[in-house]
């Protein structure tokens, strides 16, 4: 059966569209009748008829799966943390809560194709021994919100939910749960303490992990939406078949959300590592804008490590040899990118051409975590509005030339002082722009030096003394 | 019990009136929110009520615009926990508003790729264009509302439409590439009030 998207949002020939097969397709609607249509819980019907849960951990397990949400952890290898011999209910949670700058790719999954993600977590709850589940919606999403408690509902009438599922003794309850804006409510264990219905500060782990003591002091595995709907892919295909796809490491499809200074921005479901990040901007993205060049690229969402494009990478061969090359060279999976530095991430990559000052970007990334830093540990708490503070001087043509290096102390003083990633989030910007773009900063300290600020060159280069 | 006015739920829990008040009812309990209420509750594991604090959160600012004191003491009383720790919820969430928005509430993305894209014009555009007092909104105070109580608008982070930018929500409506000479455009979806605004 072929499948019509609709005009303009065709995708592009070197992607392999799987989550988001459905996603701008002509004829489809999010209702259960054009999705089950399209061949929707037969795996779910197949697994839960046919399998046990084991064997479905086994063959997640066999897939390879890394988990989408941006640190990458084989999700089979989460599930199996659930202690031996555990009495406690399990619960399953869907981090819907996809607000890393850059990142959108579950927001189409849950307009248009809920479904799959409601399939997904079936098998996956199943697999778990879960019998209560909740999706964590960002509230963001009010419309996604309402759709997917309808979806539920439908799925409910069709016995794919509920009591004794597709007649087997299996029950499982959905329900959606909101957050209300917060950026660290996607941190699983600060997900679960909103849950909870208390301030959403982030637990410390280890000893115990939310898949050992978790929501309501009883294993809790959470997933992001992306991993859920992949478990349903593989499921359908066979973990070996699906550990043959793509990077050997992190097999399986990937969506690359790209946003920023290029032609055509958007969604791109590829095939991880096969293609390059030069693929990407210039074949897929259809390059830079008119008259312009490529200047940096932030590869998995805000928080990972600026790259930039005219760096060279070296890399070492099979052989022994070096080889260098740059980062249009680089292939997009998970590996290849931490092998230069940064991270994949979520997926979110953000491109800025020659017309962004660095700092200025920094300053805006900064604003972002000094917003969202929840407050709990103090290095995260002061760091990032210090951070933030020390930029702000920066671009006001405020800052002294040790600005810049204090600004770079205080993120190395963050990062690895805290309970959760948000701290490594906030400094590993901070400390990448500043490593790759540091006579960006130190230009724009220059006013106040001691060369300034009346003399003819400075007014030729307008630059003027700013500070009170 | 501390003197200190930060700590003191009165005064954290203390009326802000704003012009937007006059297009929203007054928080009253209704037999239809208390129902609400109960089919909420219902949904957690048992005695897991406070759960449902966030989900009754919600109730309440979508029927009455903002959560006020009273509101807040009624969602403790529900779900078995303290007016304080309800309140330590609510001031957590940038989501949850302690003002009441206006009629039509506009919150901007600013984060990374929408304000590339433009956004902080926008912001000043829409700003200029519903009347709203651009100085009065900071850190403190992030919405800012028009006389008439129509119009408000607040910055808020990433909307999750990166691609898109500058991305735009109106009440529960999402708008992409709102670049600045599309104010007009977007504020006329709305001041036609029989037309309440395209969604994707």
């Amino acid at each position: 059966m072929t499948i019509t998207y609709k005009p303009g949002r065709e995708p592009h020939p070197k992607e392999t569209r799987r989550i988001f097969k459905n996603v701008d397709r002509v004829g489809w609607d999010p209702s259960i009748e054009t999705a089950i249509a399209d061949g929707a819980y037969e795996t779910l019907r197949k697994v839960v008829t046919t399998m046990e849960p084991a064997s479905v951990i086994d063959e997640v397990k066999k897939s390879g799966l890394r988990g989408r949400g941006g640190a990458g952890f084989p999700t089979g290898v989460k599930w199996t943390f659930i202690p031996k011999g555990n009495t406690k209910p399990v619960y399953l949670v869907c981090n819907c809560d996809e607000s890393e700058p850059g990142t959108f790719k579950d927001r189409f999954v849950v307009h248009q194709d809920p479904h799959q993600l409601i399939e997904g977590m079936i098998i996956s709850c199943y697999a778990v021994g879960a019998h209560f589940a909740i999706i964590y919606m960002r509230e963001e999403f009010p419309k996604a919100a309402q759709l997917m408690r309808h979806a539920l509902e439908e799925a409910k009438e069709k016995n794919f939910l509920g009591d004794r599922i597709c007649g087997t003794d299996y029950n499982l309850e959905i329900i959606v749960h909101r957050g209300a804006g917060a950026y660290i409510c996607g941190e699983e264990t600060a997900l679960i303490n909103s849950i909870e219905g208390v301030r959403p500060y982030p637990r410390i782990k280890p000893p115990f992990f939310p898949a050992a003591i978790g929501l309501y002091g009883c294993p809790t595995i959470v997933n992001n939406v992306e991993s859920l709907c992949q478990v349903r892919h593989i499921l359908e295909m066979g973990g070996e078949a699906y550990s043959r796809i793509g990077a050997k490491r992190s097999p399986g499809t990937r969506i690359i959300g790209v946003s920023g200074d290029v032609k055509r921005p958007g969604y791109y479901e590829i095939i991880s590592g096969s293609i390059t990040f030069g693929e990407l901007l210039y074949d897929l993205c259809g390059g830079p804008r008119e008259g312009h060049v490529f200047k940096a690229l932030i590869p998995g969402g805000s928080s990972s490590k600026v790259m930039r494009c005219d760096e060279v990478l070296k890399s070492r061969n099979p052989d022994g040899t070096v080889r260098s090359l740059s980062i249009f060279d680089v292939p997009l999976d998970i590996d290849s990118i931490a092998q230069y530095g940064s991270m994949s991430g979520s997926g979110g990559v953000i491109v800025m051409d020659e017309t962004r000052s660095m700092p200025v970007i920094l300053n805006n990334i900064n604003r972002f975590y000094a917003h969202e830093s929840c407050g709990q540990c103090t290095p995260c708490r002061e760091g990032c509005p210090w951070m933030l503070k020390l930029s702000t001087r920066i671009i006001n043509g405020q800052g002294s030339p040790e600005d810049v290096a204090l600004l770079e102390k205080v993120a190395y003083q963050i990062e690895g002082k805290t309970v959760c990633a948000l701290g490594e989030a906030t400094a590993w910007p901070t400390e990448a722009m500043i490593a790759k773009f540091r006579d960006e900063f130190t230009a724009l300290t220059k006013p106040i030096n001691a060369q300034m600020p009346h003399s003819p060159e400075a007014k030729a280069a307008r630059q003027f003394l700013i500070r009170e | 019990m501390s003197s200190l006015r930060e700590n003191n739920f009165d005064s954290l829990a203390a009326p802000r009136p704003t012009p937007g008040e006059r297009h929203y009812e007054k928080f009253t309990v209704s037999p239809e929110l208390e129902a609400e209420a109960q089919r909420v509750i219902a949904l957690y594991p048992e005695g897991k009520a406070q759960s449902a604090i966030l989900p009754l959160l919600h109730e309440v600012q979508t029927r009455f615009g903002y959560i006020c004191a009273d509101s807040i003491i009624w969602v403790a009383e529900k779900t078995g926990s303290t007016p304080a720790h309800v309140l330590g919820v609510v001031t957590f969430y940038p989501g949850l508003r302690q003002s009441c928005p206006g009629r039509f509430h506009i919150r901007v993305c600013r984060t990374l790729a929408c304000s590339m894209a433009g956004s902080e014009e926008l912001f000043d555009i829409l700003c200029e264009k519903t009347g709203i007092d651009r100085t009065q909104i900071d850190h403190d105070h992030p919405i800012g509302v028009s006389a008439d109580g129509l119009w408000s608008i607040e910055f808020v982070e990433c909307l999750a439409q990166c691609g898109f930018g500058p991305s735009v929500m109106v009440n529960d409506d999402v708008h992409q590439c709102v670049t600045p000479d599309k104010a007009d455009e977007l504020l006329a979806q709305y001041s036609d009030q029989s037309n309440p605004g395209q969604t994707i």
